[in-house]
């Protein structure tokens, strides 16, 4: 399970139920590495700031990440984290690597609106 | 002068440097505000493993982060992160600090820890193909590459032991280095030269990354001749060293050729009351150990300074 304080992802199953149960969410796939935790605080911080907003976060490398990491919007991602957006289930973006809060802020504002 | 958002001192970034500097003024008793831009930690998160910090056999740059972090605040010292700074007036006594959210911050003294960030190339598609085959982090994304060619750009010791740490994953690796030798020390270049997955494109800069979904090819340029050389690539790694946070600094503190603020022994810059530390003061070598001692020495300077200008105002 990954050190953060963010909703974790153990599953499938936890995985649908998170995107049935919550309009617009944001899940962060990486591992405790330094291009991952930097995006993780950020996320942590956010929550505050993003109530309308479900923030997770999944283990890489567990089996049930392949939900993630097969989605064909990651099919050519070659860098850790990686971040979906999801609204109303569906995929609205995703992201390679490292983001700022800037970038971050950017996508979560032009998909989700501001609170 | 007493209200909610008034400190003793302020300390801007929150690193290896801004870290210790908070937890010596709290400890001293100092109202101490950390200034984050980013995430808690600086550089020093960006490494996977530290095993010279003295006293500690080995441990995660995060978890040591999280643990300056946590000791600051335990002392007392208030921490704001990823919050941007759109203003800075420090010529005054009381010196002010304004951030992205409106908020105003003031104190007697200020210390600059911004640090640095990994330096870029600025060539065609590296934007792009961030994530999609170019790396700034061989232990995170190393393992993308298994059986592929890569590319790893700088001369420097990161470069070096990086490219010898990228074979257990690639097929090939090509160190792309823009001088006829390397900066990094002698024994990491002889494990370099002498690893049979290893090549090396001498005086050579990578100037457009090219490809549709990912990273295919990039085009290569000999410093020399100017010759340009297309190669396909899978993956481009890049290690070319840190340039220093001080872009917002410029005009307000004295910075030399290559933008490091300059400071004195006592980690004290042009301005009275202003010190800095860490990674963004011009100095040969940053380790987290480094900015560890310049961050004691700023906050120690700060706290006199802050001191004597209460005895001065009691006296008068």
């Amino acid at each position: 399970m990954l050190r953060t304080n963010l909703t974790h992802v153990l599953s499938e199953a936890e995985h649908s139920k998170l995107l049935q149960e919550n309009e617009n969410v944001m899940i962060c796939c990486g591992r405790m590495g330094p291009m991952c935790i930097p995006v993780y605080e950020t996320m942590e911080e956010l929550e505050n700031e993003y109530k309308h907003v479900k923030f997770a976060d999944m283990e890489f490398d567990i089996q049930d990440a392949r939900v993630i990491r097969n989605l064909p919007e990651c099919r050519t991602f070659q860098g850790l984290p990686f971040v979906v957006y999801y609204k109303n289930g569906k995929v609205v973006k995703a992201t390679s690597s490292i983001q700022s809060r800037e970038q971050i802020t950017e996508i979560l504002d032009q998909h989700f609106g501001k609170q | 002068m007493e209200s909610q958002n008034h400190f003793d001192v302020i300390v801007i970034g929150g690193g290896a440097a801004g870290l210790t500097a908070g937890i010596y003024l709290s400890r001293a008793k100092m109202k101490t505000l950390i200034l984050n831009e980013g995430a808690i930690g600086g550089q020093m998160v960006l490494t996977h493993e530290i095993a010279n910090y003295p006293g500690v056999e080995s441990i995660n740059g995060y978890e040591l982060a999280r643990n300056m972090k946590s000791q600051a605040q335990k002392f007392g010292c208030i921490i704001k992160s990823n919050l941007k700074i759109t203003e800075l007036d420090l010529n005054n006594e009381i010196k002010k600090v304004i951030v992205n959210n409106k908020d105003t911050f003031t104190a007697h003294s200020v210390i600059i820890a911004t640090g640095g960030r990994s330096r870029t190339i600025g060539a065609i598609g590296e934007n792009e193909f961030k994530g999609k085959g170019i790396s700034y982090c061989a232990t995170c994304d190393g393992d993308f590459f298994q059986d592929k060619e890569i590319i790893v750009v700088g001369g420097g010791n990161s470069a070096l032991e990086e490219a010898v740490s990228l074979t257990k994953y690639a097929s090939k690796v090509t160190i792309v280095h823009q001088f006829d030798h390397f900066q990094a020390l002698q024994h990491y270049v002889e494990e370099a030269k002498a690893h049979p997955k290893i090549d090396f494109i001498m005086e050579s800069k990578i100037i457009e990354f090219i490809g549709s979904e990912k990273l295919e090819k990039v085009k290569i340029q000999n410093q020399k001749s100017g010759d340009i050389i297309e190669m396909k690539i899978d993956g481009v790694f890049i290690f070319i060293g840190y340039v220093p946070n001080t872009e917002r600094l410029e005009g307000i503190v004295d910075l030399n050729e290559w933008k490091e603020i300059i400071v004195d022994k006592n980690m004290a810059t042009n301005i009275p009351g202003v010190f800095a530390a860490g990674d963004s003061i011009a100095k040969r070598y940053r380790q987290v150990t480094t900015a560890v001692a310049d961050g004691t020495i700023a906050a120690l300077s700060a706290a006199e300074y802050v001191n004597n200008l209460k005895k001065e105002l009691i006296l008068t």
